[in-house]
């Protein structure tokens, strides 16, 4: 299970996050959504240290720090049980595919390179694409990059896939098979949280959606910094389709439990 | 009277061929220690490390600003006289330490480019699965930082060979020093810098050519 407590990030003064609490079970399915510059990315990249959080509690497994006063090897030790997938795939250009989901596992889990590199012979044929192992990313298009990017993830056996928008890249042509491969990852319970703007997605997979609201959209009055709401998901996802109200047409949705966070900046 | 002494230049060939392993040696070792020098400071300054990476800064601004030979000059001339222990220095030692810190100058700061020039998103990609930073240095910066500096570097190997002729202003009888040994003999000034002139041209040459190999295939690296 994966907790954060108390989450704050500052960039300048201006709190991005402003104490968020969210607990990841294992095997949930999160969507995060939200408008633009809410602090969707600054969350997950809090939760692997790409960015240094400036207040709150980080639990994974058996590591529970104080953020603030993570060491050195408490920040690899979080990285390495979170995966990240970029919404630019972010592959090692100099590897080919193969050699970029065995990376990890050569490198941080120390395994021999021909044990690592049968894993990710397994894993390729997994995402569709053993006929890719010996290609260089520049050669590939943006949806096999970046089903090699979720494999990369795949073979770090993360406690949780962070996924940060990772099909808003892509050519229209290749989202779907993006989405299907996360898909294929949700029925297998692989934990999950996904930053995305599939409402699809959203509504087919995901257990729990977080909302982020950042203060400058807000034209409804002071709120307080944080606050968890239970709202009404029409209100919450604009219909895809006109005159649909998405209720009727996605029943799921309907009972999902959606948690609104605000997050208020304090610039605004 | 003929206007060029043909058997001359010929019989001079030999003679140079003595000295050119001198030449290419101190070229070749400045070269290995500039690269090893250069990596150190530009990872200094990618790094940012407090303290020496104005240090660096410094040495950087002074090795670029200031010419070769003032600075061959002040090695094997002037710093005897302030460090006693430099007395034994011999001009081939002052050739190689002036060419190793002159040309890690340079070198620094086209290794800097280079590193500072791979996609940011790897560092985070690398860092996101647990790798330390020497590890992500070692393998995903460093080798794409090397494809982009190398055909740059292999500029300043070339530029390095042709400014070992300086060191027979320190006395080292190299290439150049041997064929101004010869013209003074001689006298056929022409004849003797043009043939040694010829010797570095062709040298330059045939690296240009390897350089030019090397680059296409370097282009091509990670295209599969
Ligand atoms: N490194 C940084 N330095 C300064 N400000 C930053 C930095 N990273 C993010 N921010 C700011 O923090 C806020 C939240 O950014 P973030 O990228 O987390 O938003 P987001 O919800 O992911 O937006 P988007 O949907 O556009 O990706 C933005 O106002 C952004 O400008
Ligand atoms: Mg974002």
């Amino acid at each position: 299970m994966i907790k954060v407590t108390g989450l704050v990030k500052r960039f300048g003064g201006t709190a991005v996050l402003d104490g968020i609490d969210l607990a990841i079970e294992q095997g949930e399915i999160i969507v995060v959504i939200g408008p633009s510059g809410t602090g969707k990315s600054t969350l997950l990249r809090c939760l692997n240290f790409l960015e240094r959080p400036d207040a709150g509690r980080l639990t994974i497994g058996d590591l529970d720090v104080d953020v603030t006063r993570a060491s050195r090897a408490d920040i690899l030790t979080a990285r390495r049980r979170t995966a990240f997938v970029f919404q630019n795939y972010a592959l090692f250009a100099n590897k080919t595919a193969l050699e970029n989901i065995a990376e990890g596992l050569i490198v941080v889990n120390r395994w021999p390179k021909e044990k690592a590199h049968a894993r990710a012979r397994e894993i390729l044929e997994r995402i569709g694409l053993a006929d890719k192992a010996d290609a260089y990313p520049a050669s590939l298009s943006g949806g096999q990059q970046q089903r090699v990017g979720i494999g990369r993830a795949m073979a770090a056996q993360a406690e949780v896939i962070l996924f940060d928008e990772p099909t808003s890249s892509l050519d229209p042509e290749w989202v779907e098979e993006v989405l299907n491969l996360m898909k294929q990852l949700a029925r297998e319970r692989q934990t999950m949280l996904v930053v995305t703007h599939e409402m699809s997605f959203a509504r087919d997979v995901a257990d729990r959606v977080i909302f982020m609201e950042g203060g400058e959209s807000s034209n409804r009055g002071p709120r307080p910094a944080l606050q968890l709401t239970t709202g009404s998901p029409d209100t919450r996802f604009p219909a895809q389709g006109s005159g649909n109200p998405g209720n009727n047409r996605h029943p799921d949705l309907s009972r999902m439990p959606v948690r609104a966070i605000a997050v208020e900046r304090t610039g605004d | 009277m003929q206007v060029l002494d043909v058997d001359y230049m010929l019989g001079l060939v030999p003679i140079l061929l003595r000295y050119l392993p001198l030449t290419l040696q101190m070229a070749a070792v400045g070269m290995a220690l500039a690269l090893v020098l250069a990596c150190g400071l530009a990872v200094i300054r990618v790094l940012r490390i407090p303290g020496l990476n104005a240090a660096t800064l410094l040495f950087i601004s002074f090795f670029r600003g200031t010419p070769l030979l003032v600075q061959l000059f002040l090695f094997y001339y002037g710093l005897p006289q302030l460090l006693a222990f430099l007395t034994q220095i011999n001009g081939i030692t002052a050739t190689i330490m002036g060419l190793t810190l002159h040309f890690s100058a340079y070198m620094a700061e086209s290794i800097r480019a280079a590193i500072v020039g791979v996609d940011r998103s790897q560092t985070e990609a690398a860092l996101s699965i647990g790798m330390t930073n020497g590890q992500l240095m070692r393998r995903i910066v460093l080798p794409q930082a090397t494809r982009v500096a190398v055909p740059t570097l292999m500029n300043y190997f070339i530029d390095m060979i042709k400014a070992t002729s300086l060191a027979f202003t320190l006395g080292v009888t190299e290439l150049m020093g041997a064929t101004q040994k010869e013209a003074a003999g001689s006298f056929l000034y022409f004849e003797a810098f043009i043939t040694v002139a010829i010797f570095y041209w062709v040298i330059v040459e045939l690296l240009a050519w390897f350089q030019r190999r090397l680059e296409i295939r370097l282009n091509e690296a990670y295209r599969r």
